[in-house]
């Protein structure tokens, strides 16, 4: 996984909330492998271009130069709805880094930081005012820090937000989390050893067929 | 009882408050089949085959046969059976008559039974938390992750109670109860917690009406949503293929009884609904929480203050081809759907059966049932003629037109009553506008043609 330390980049505001993740990649490309050189084209699709897949000028992402951007600030509840990580996958393939947002839906939330994205929670009043900025300046620039856990808005007012310590970690190195689990080996051993007996009903009694 | 099945799954503490919690149960389907294929490239096998089951779902067509729509999707399916015999994972298949939705077949077999924790790559799986496990939806890497460790990071999430009480007047039901909870919490309300659901309304509930309640909890933003087992659970529990017996049916029964929520228990938030307050109800707009009672008005965009929302609103509005002010029992529909994780239980086929009983379809009305059994158990009761005559399509068990993914999908500007859980812009098809709604509210819309009140039609 890409490490995250720290990106300055142009940011994108999406003002709509509730942006579910049907809309972040339609359905009917989640059969795609995440590696074609189309996939970034996935993302927002259905929105982003119309019909004979020209592109809809009124979509942000498709004026300059929020088409180079690489953050992310939306609105409530983004990246609600299904578990699909291909959502990330299609930011990620475009070339966003961090999402800034007041909330995200719990599933996408978690399937960022498998993918080198850093999704960051800001109160709405900061977001909004963010997103205010993105439109009066277009092409303005935001830092994420995630060392110092802040970002700087394109005033330069800086914003400290909260992380987990241990998805700050495992986001700084880059490291793979099957790899750390692994080295629990002992641990989970030992729980399902004592699990077994004390829960031994918990395992399916499946006849072999 | 969130705590008490938590407590018991934790296997190590890590930083930050994230601790390694045990998986008892790991369901697959197709759609999950990528994290196979990054488990093998990485040399890594599957942990616990015996506490993993899959099987095939969201890229069937259901027609007879259950083929594919192109060789795309049967590739994906393949690989899904390939991977579960070389890692000797138990695969309800093409051609199994236990095949169907995942999260009608876990209970179905037995395999979802209180106090358990379990996962699938799919975010309606909190559908199992009405049996009082902690079941949560969960990315591709997760699933790579319980594949290769049965365990997975996770940070304790917030609780939140929900208490629905009193009696559920004629002609409402679960689904009613659970759009009226997310358009009370709206579609971001449930984040970061964990629901339980309580309260004699609940309690009052088949298992089949508390899956619907459980499976849409993600609507409301929530991962989990239980409902404390009782005998109503024990019963449809018991006897189940995959379920405990004998010793280890009384130990698991002794142990459930003590699962239930403590008289002091405390919540983060606790909400509150009665259920005389709760109509039938219908979506009118592109997100869940965009519910009203079917004897309301769609709404208009200028009684908002909030712009965000005004213009959130005049959008859905502008998608779904309404104009403010019209009654939703005027909106007319060209399709119905009856079917997906959320409404394709014996339960639900029986409430449309009810209302399609000597009448018929005035539009293209689609039955899936959830699992091969529940087809054979519907049949047994006779309810796929009553369907048939009334010009019903009778079709194979799969998540159908609920994902569009698989090939059945409407047309751009179609308008379907359905009984799935999402009414997002293009969920259906792209271009296609949802109205989510109950099986007995989507029989009456396809009878008349149009979004209707069911009490209106004496069922």
């Amino acid at each position: 996984m890409e490490p995250f330390t720290r990106v300055s980049a142009v940011g994108v505001p999406i003002d709509l909330p509730n942006v579910d993740t049907d809309r972040v990649i339609p359905a009917r490309f989640l059969r795609k492998d995440r590696s074609v050189p189309e996939y970034s084209s996935f993302l927002f699709h259905d929105v982003r271009f119309g019909a004979d897949d020209t592109e809809r000028p009124e979509f942000i992402l498709n004026r300059q130069p929020y088409r180079g951007a690489r953050i992310v600030v939306a609105a409530e509840n983004f990246g609600c709805g299904s578990s699909r990580e291909a959502a990330v996958w299609a930011l990620a393939a475009y070339g966003m880094r961090s999402v800034i947002a007041p909330s995200l839906g719990d599933i996408f939330h978690q399937n960022c930081f498998k993918n080198g994205l850093l999704p960051v929670i800001l109160p709405a009043v900061v977001v909004a005012e963010l997103r205010r900025q993105l439109h009066d300046r277009p092409g303005a620039t935001l830092t994420v820090d995630l060392e110092s856990q802040t970002v700087t808005g394109p005033d330069g007012a800086q914003h400290r937000f909260e992380v987990d310590a241990f998805r700050k970690e495992m986001l700084l190195t880059g490291r793979d989390e099957i790899e750390l689990t692994l080295g629990f080996e002992a641990k989970i051993r030992e729980f399902e050893a004592r699990h077994s007996k004390e829960m031994a009903w918990a395992v399916p009694a499946r006849k072999s067929t | 009882m969130f705590e008490k099945i938590w407590a018991r799954h934790v296997v190590a503490e890590g930083p930050g408050g994230h601790v390694l919690l045990y998986i008892d149960r790991h369901l697959l389907h197709e759609g999950t089949t990528a994290a196979f294929g990054r488990l093998a490239r990485s040399g890594r096998s599957v942990r616990r085959p015996d506490l993993s089951f899959a099987t095939a779902d969201h890229y069937l067509l259901t027609s007879p046969g259950s083929p594919t729509a192109d060789a795309e999707t049967r590739g994906m399916v393949e690989a899904l059976g390939r991977h579960t015999a070389n890692q000797r994972i138990l695969y309800f298949g093409v051609g199994d008559p236990r095949r169907g939705i995942v999260h009608i077949i876990g209970p179905e077999q037995g395999l979802t039974v209180p106090g358990i924790t379990l996962v699938c790559g799919d975010s309606h799986t909190a559908t199992h938390g009405a049996f009082g496990a902690l079941a949560f939806g969960i990315g591709s890497s997760e699933v790579e992750h319980v594949l290769a460790t049965q365990t997975l990071w996770q940070k304790k999430p917030l609780t939140m109670r929900i208490s629905v009480e009193g009696r559920l007047g004629p002609g409402v039901g679960a689904k009613d109860v659970i759009l009226a909870i997310i358009a009370k919490l709206g579609a971001g309300g449930g984040v970061r917690h964990a629901i339980e659901y309580a309260g004699s309304t609940i309690r009052a509930m088949s298992m089949d009406e508390r899956m619907t309640v459980c499976n849409m909890s993600i609507e409301a933003g929530a991962r989990a949503g239980m409902i404390a087992p009782d005998e109503t659970t024990y019963a449809y529990v018991e006897g189940r293929p995959l379920a405990p017996s004998g010793e280890a049916w009384r130990r698991a029964l002794a142990e459930w009884k003590a699962l239930p929520s403590d008289a002091d228990a405390t919540f983060d938030r606790e909400v509150q609904l009665a259920a005389s307050e709760i109509a039938p109800t219908v979506t009118w707009g592109t997100s869940p929480q965009d519910a009203l009672p079917i004897t309301a008005r769609v709404p208009d965009p200028m009684d908002i203050a909030d712009p965000g929302r005004r213009e959130s609103m005049t959008r859905a509005l502008a998608y779904m081809g309404l104009s403010p002010g019209t009654p939703l029992s005027d909106v007319t529909v060209n399709r119905v759907f009856i079917g997906s994780c959320t409404n394709s239980r014996l339960d639900d086929l029986r409430a449309a059966a009810r209302v399609a009983k000597g009448r018929r379809a005035v539009v293209p009305a689609w039955i899936v049932p959830g699992s091969g059994l529940i087809k054979r158990a519907a049949e047994a009761e006779g309810l796929d003629r009553v369907f048939v005559d009334a010009g019903f399509e009778w079709r194979e068990a799969g998540c159908s037109m609920c994902v569009g993914m698989n090939g059945e999908t409407a047309a751009s500007g179609e308008r379907v009553a359905s009984t799935s859980n999402r009414n997002f812009e293009g969920r259906q098809g792209k271009g296609a506008r949802t109205h989510l709604m109950s099986p007995a509210m989507a029989a009456a819309a396809a009878v008349t043609g149009k979004l209707t009140d069911v009490r209106t039609l004496g069922a």
